[in-house]
């Protein structure tokens, strides 16, 4: 009798479904196990160098160099991607034509490709005689085994971000206030620039962080392109793999968590511009 | 409404469609290119290599083995915080997310510093004999650490969306946990779920990053299919590369079909209209 109370009590508190405490708790094993404990290590790791080792660590030119070139780069290739990405959404929302479901198909193409094969392909279609390196080549153009080339891969897997931040908002965008800009005599170029493009930035925003962070981490499509020169075309991640090489773990983390927090901080910074963009 | 006009409509579509093509046609047509640059025999003699069908088995057995781990999770996750409320759920969600921000030789990285020979765990792993860095479970953690949040994020919005009412009445009506999740919530999402799995699995076989971290590199034991394509495009066996390399876009191009698929019909079951 007693028992059965407690039990209609618990039911009311949480609701009449079962499996509450079971679903948290398995939950939280696969979370704590899998996620949190592997990365309070590479939080932790770092610091058996001591706070000036690990700023000596970080302070190495040639991270440095890696560092400023995974920053910089992923970030040019977000922000190209932005225009890109918009232009991608805005035929798929506004216009009907054939083969649009196809298109569709294919921008999700980066995220389903594994990444060595979009390196090995980006390689062979930008190398000196790949069939879009040799015409970029006659101009003056090299993209492989440059830092170009490092921004050619993350602006590929990046491009999905993009377009899939930007397309739900556009389609729920109202079609009124661009008939009432036109209406009041606002030309096209004047109604997309002042009504539709600050409608979408909220959207234009969090695809350029999703990309950026992307970007910055990316491995496997990078380095085949990259050329990996020290100092010139060598990105951070591929630094980590090669101070593990040399058994140096603690500065592997160090450039690791480096990156982690860099990636974190650009995050913050827009999230925070979104909020001031929404507020104002 | 007015209709765009026709030429500027005309000209946008044209540099859309032609950005696609180079942004994304382009390298999907390389890599069949390449792989029958000298015909299907060589290409398909070089996936019949001793090394590359290993490679080949262990890349099925590593997802075999992590795609499971992260749906059961999913699923337990996508419970608690679809059909329940509690402090926390915001940050739960957020942190079950967290894998996809990292980067994958981070996601590699830190299961070296946990268990490799001077990982936290090294010294007591190679006193009692055991290697899980360099070996199949090291491939295996990692790859479950960068496919972690698939199944739960394509649950979550769609369990949060159908609320709780057919739950609550199966459990008034006597149902237990498992009878009310396997004849009422499963029947609802599975084709989500399905969709999710698809998703897990695609990445698990084509991670590169994380396991190239954990794997050593031992050929015919620990090298998976896009580890594979790496060494032999090393070594300047490009057709070989390039073969295997086809091979995980079939993959690729199986999984977005499948997705596509998978999404028209979820669409028509949730919204009837």
């Amino acid at each position: 009798m007693a028992a059965a109370s407690t039990r209609l009590t618990a039911l009311r508190a949480r609701g009449a479904i079962p499996g509450f405490g079971a679903s948290l708790g398995v939950t939280l094993l696969w979370l704590g196990l899998i996620v949190l404990v592997p990365l309070a290590a590479l939080a932790v790791r770092p610091w058996e160098l001591g706070v000036q080792g690990v700023l000596r660590s970080l302070a190495e030119p040639r991270v440095l160099a890696a560092l400023r070139l995974s920053f910089l780069a992923s970030l040019a290739a977000a922000a190209v991607n932005l225009p890109i990405g918009l232009l991608l959404a805005w035929v798929l929302v506004r216009d009907r034509f054939p083969g649009r479901r196809l298109l569709d198909g294919a921008i999700d193409l980066p995220f389903a490709l594994p990444t060595a094969v979009a390196g090995l392909a980006l390689t062979a279609l930008y190398a000196p005689e790949g069939w879009l390196g040799a015409p970029l080549g006659a101009l003056g153009l090299k993209v492989a085994y440059t830092p170009l080339g490092v921004g050619i891969a993350m602006l590929f897997v990046g491009l999905p971000f993009v377009v899939r931040s930007v397309e739900p908002v556009l389609r729920d965008l109202p079609r009124e206030a661009e008939e009432a800009a036109a209406t009041l005599g606002a030309n096209r170029l004047q109604t997309l620039l002042r009504v539709v493009l600050p409608a979408l930035m909220p959207a234009l925003l969090a695809g350029f962080a999703m990309a950026f962070a992307r970007g910055l981490g990316e491995y496997g499509s990078v380095i085949f392109i990259a050329g990996n020169m020290p100092m010139v075309s060598e990105i951070a991640p591929l630094l980590i793999t090669i101070r593990l090489e040399q058994y140096d773990y603690a500065g592997a983390a160090a450039v690791g968590l480096a990156m982690l927090l860099l990636a974190f901080m650009i995050l913050l910074l827009l999230n925070w511009l979104q909020r001031w963009g929404r507020a104002k | 409404m007015r209709n765009e006009s026709r030429w500027p409509r005309r000209v946008v579509l044209g540099v859309a469609l032609l950005l696609a093509v180079v942004l994304l046609l382009l390298p999907l047509v390389t890599v069949f290119a390449e792989a029958l640059r000298r015909g299907l025999a060589p290409a398909l003699e070089a996936i019949a290599e001793p090394d590359t069908q290993a490679a080949i088995r262990l890349t099925l057995l590593v997802a075999a083995l992590s795609v499971p781990v992260n749906t059961l999770g999913g699923l337990a996750a996508a419970w608690c915080i679809a059909k329940f409320t509690f402090p926390g759920r915001g940050l739960l969600l957020a942190l079950i997310e967290l894998p996809f921000s990292v980067s994958p030789v981070i996601s590699g990285l830190v299961w070296v510093l946990l268990f490799g020979a001077q990982g936290w765990f090294g010294p007591w792993l190679q006193a009692h004999d055991l290697q899980i860095i360099f070996a199949l479970p090291g491939l295996v953690l990692a790859t479950i650490f960068v496919t972690f949040p698939f199944v739960a994020r394509t649950l979550v919005p769609l369990m949060q969306e159908q609320g709780r009412t057919a739950e609550e009445a199966a459990a008034t009506l006597g149902a237990t946990g498992f009878q009310t999740f396997f004849r009422v919530t499963l029947p609802e999402i599975r084709w989500a779920l399905l969709s999710g799995v698809l998703l897990c699995n695609a990445r698990a076989m084509g991670e590169f990053g994380a396991v190239s971290v954990v794997s050593g590199h031992i050929r015919g034991e620990t090298n998976t299919m896009p580890l594979q394509v790496e060494i032999l495009y090393n070594e300047y066996q490009f057709v070989a590369a390039f073969a295997v390399a086809a091979l995980l876009t079939l993959l690729a191009l199986v999984t977005l079909g499948a997705k596509a698929l998978l999404e028209r019909h979820g669409a028509t079951r949730a919204h009837p209209a």
